[in-house]
């Protein structure tokens, strides 16, 4: 049972790991979901195994502490994760677009000054950046925005 | 005394409910966070004169003894950070009460700031590490919706990145509550502070490092900082304001807390603490030179900034750890009033940007005044509290003989000095060179609003406070730093079974 928890443990850090890397909000959030339930397993196999107390009686009750706190872990997630959400679709509904947009004023900064723009070939940031195909449709919705 | 431990915590959150409940009448919400508000300030202050004479107060919910119940214990520290966040919540109200902004338009600020409050309270008195994770979540989901409260798309863009980042280190806390608890069976400061001296030194060096991954991405320490330039200044001025001054403070508390307390201070993790320390300095002061916003180059400072206070906590050492709290003390009051300035700024002159204000020292004296006293404080000029706080650190530096962190903090000084005469420069002489985004608001004779300046003069004049009474002030923070490098005062304290409320001296 414990190796079967570890296994399941694992994999849902493996999966919110990956998921957490993307750039689609939406990919995300799942992530951030999974990370919690990984974490929040994590948590109940960090107390003792054993029966149920009180009905079942007798000794060798499981850990009633991690129980507690993984849900208490449990209903922080959830909020989080239902405000998380709730961010997302504004995101949406401002810029049809979910992808996590790069820092505007890092981009700014790392512009070339307007007047040297002529010694410089040019001040599209996408150049500054390199190319990126990811990136392209991010940087337009940046552009749009300043 | 000790049924005052709880009431830092309580009152912000009865009052938050009570706020919500009466969100119709705009003049009662202000009235409620202002009187709780100001009754935390009295409790603080109440606890740490009680705490300085008498010694660490414990309160023990429900009567459970020690490792089972909930416990709250307030030491020099911790009653030394309460002062000062009640203090800075409380100025920071009235400002965001004398602002025509957020907390006009939204039913919601007054609930939202109060329970930040009842977080970065309950962190600071807890003395259980779960609920630290719980303060923590408290103080962060009212920090989520405070930093997206206008709904705008450039603060949803940055709010994104704050609330994943957060909630990415959240999750790692409770990966290693759960590592903790499955290896020492207590989450109780105290005690884990007596059963991890069992525990194998290599898995408890694994334990240090994770809970400074967890509270370095709070604090902002090198290499986990890159959020935070990002998302402080988008967010509504007075609640900038209030999560550059308090929240990466209270991540440093918590690393403070844990390394001393818990680990029993190994060498080589003040080895790693001091050159994080040197890195986040440079980094952060050198990423502010290179901005040209007002509020982003002092955000960029809270990380330089952050670079010394661990830099006194890496020596482990009397004289470091009470120099990083006195540190502390003078900058949660300094950056508050800084960011508080941005705001006026940004309200009198239209933009916050450098190159689109300008001769501000002429039309509006006052900001330009309001702006100086901190500016140079935070640059570390004698006489105020900036020189005072980087002399006690030097000077812990040179007695440790950690000649490179002291050489780099001399010259992250010089540099801070250089960005906030670039910040004058650029905003109160000379002319501006481009139009500012919005108009610019002349109607006022001392350039805002009296309520927005009478909150930012108080923070001005409390470091300069700080430096009046730094002798008393440094007399505290040596004490507390003595009793978190003997952390048997506290387990003694927060473990004894005898019934009085102060359990020694």
């Amino acid at each position: 049972m414990t190796v079967l928890l570890a296994l399941v443990t694992a994999a849902l850090f493996g999966c919110g790991s990956w998921l957490l890397m993307q750039r689609r909000l939406s990919r995300i959030i799942v992530g951030v979901g999974l990370l919690g339930h990984g974490a929040n397993m994590l948590l109940i196999t960090s107390g003792r195994s054993g029966r149920a107390p009180i009905i079942d009686g007798g000794g060798d009750y499981a850990d009633p502490l991690p129980q507690a706190l993984a849900l208490t872990a449990i209903v922080i997630t959830f909020g989080v994760t239902a405000f998380l959400l709730a961010l997302g679709f504004r995101s949406w509904q401002l810029t049809r677009d979910d992808r996590v947009e790069d820092d505007v004023e890092d981009r700014i900064i790392a512009r070339p000054r307007p007047e040297h723009a002529d010694e410089t070939v040019t001040d599209d940031p996408e150049d500054t950046f390199g190319p990126d195909d990811e990136d392209d449709d991010a940087n337009a919705a940046t552009e749009a925005t300043t | 005394m000790s049924t005052l431990v709880p009431l830092p915590v309580i009152i912000p959150l009865m009052a938050a409910a009570i706020s919500v409940l009466l969100g119709r009448y705009r003049y009662v919400q202000r009235a409620i966070s202002i009187v709780s508000l100001t009754a935390v300030f009295g409790v603080s202050i109440a606890l740490l004169v009680r705490v300085d004479d008498h010694g660490i107060i414990v309160h023990r919910a429900g009567g459970w003894p020690a490792p089972l119940g909930i416990t709250l214990a307030v030491d020099r520290l911790a009653a030394l950070m309460l002062v000062v966040s009640s203090f800075v919540l409380l100025a920071v109200v009235i400002y965001a009460v004398g602002q025509a902004g957020e907390e006009r338009r939204r039913v919601g600020f007054h609930p939202l700031y109060l329970v930040l409050a009842t977080g970065v309270s309950a962190s600071f008195v807890t003395a259980d590490l779960f609920n630290l994770f719980v303060a923590f979540e408290m103080m962060l989901a009212a920090s989520y919706v405070l930093i997206t409260l206008g709904g705008r798309a450039d603060q949803v863009r940055s709010g994104m990145t704050y609330v994943v980042i957060s909630l990415v280190a959240s999750t790692l806390f409770i990966t290693v509550l759960a590592l903790l608890y499955a290896s020492t069976g207590t989450i109780n400061i105290a005690d884990l502070a007596v059963r991890l001296q069992d525990v194998d030194p290599g898995v408890r060096s694994a334990f240090a490092i994770a809970l400074l991954v967890v509270f370095g991405i709070k604090a902002g320490l090198f290499p986990l900082f890159f959020w935070l330039p990002d998302s402080y200044p988008t967010a509504p001025g007075p609640v900038t304001a209030i999560f550059a001054g308090l929240l990466t403070k209270v991540g440093v508390y918590a690393i403070m807390r844990t390394q001393t307390l818990m680990f029993g201070t190994p060498g080589w993790m003040g080895t790693t603490l001091l050159v994080v320390a040197v890195l986040t300095m440079v980094v952060g002061v050198l990423g502010a030179i290179a901005q040209d916003d007002m509020k982003r180059i002092l955000a960029f400072h809270i990380i330089s900034q952050i670079g010394y206070m661990i830099f006194g906590l890496g020596l482990f050492t009397v004289a470091g750890v009470a120099g990083a709290v006195f540190y502390i003390v003078h900058h949660i009051i300094v950056k508050t009033a800084l960011f508080l300035v941005a705001g006026l700024v940004s309200r009198r002159a239209g933009s916050s940007r450098l190159s689109e204000v300008g001769g501000l020292v002429r039309s509006a004296p006052v900001i330009a005044v309001l702006f100086a006293v901190p500016a140079l404080s935070l640059a570390g000029l004698p006489p105020f509290s900036g020189f005072l706080a980087k002399f006690s650190l030097v000077d812990a530096g040179i007695a440790a003989e950690s000649w490179v962190v002291v050489a780099a903090s001399l010259v992250v000084g010089l540099c801070t000095l250089y960005s906030m005469t670039k910040i004058w420069s650029g905003v109160f002489w000379g002319e501006a060179d481009e139009q500012p985004a919005r108009e610019p608001r002349t109607d006022r004779r001392w350039g805002a609003p009296v309520l927005m300046i009478i909150p930012t003069a108080a923070l001005a004049l409390g470091s300069i406070g700080v430096s009046v009474f730094a002798g008393p002030l440094y007399g505290v923070a040596e004490r507390a730093a003595a009793d978190l490098l003997d952390e048997q005062v506290y387990v003694d304290a927060v473990l004894g079974d005898d019934d009085l409320d102060e359990a020694r001296p």
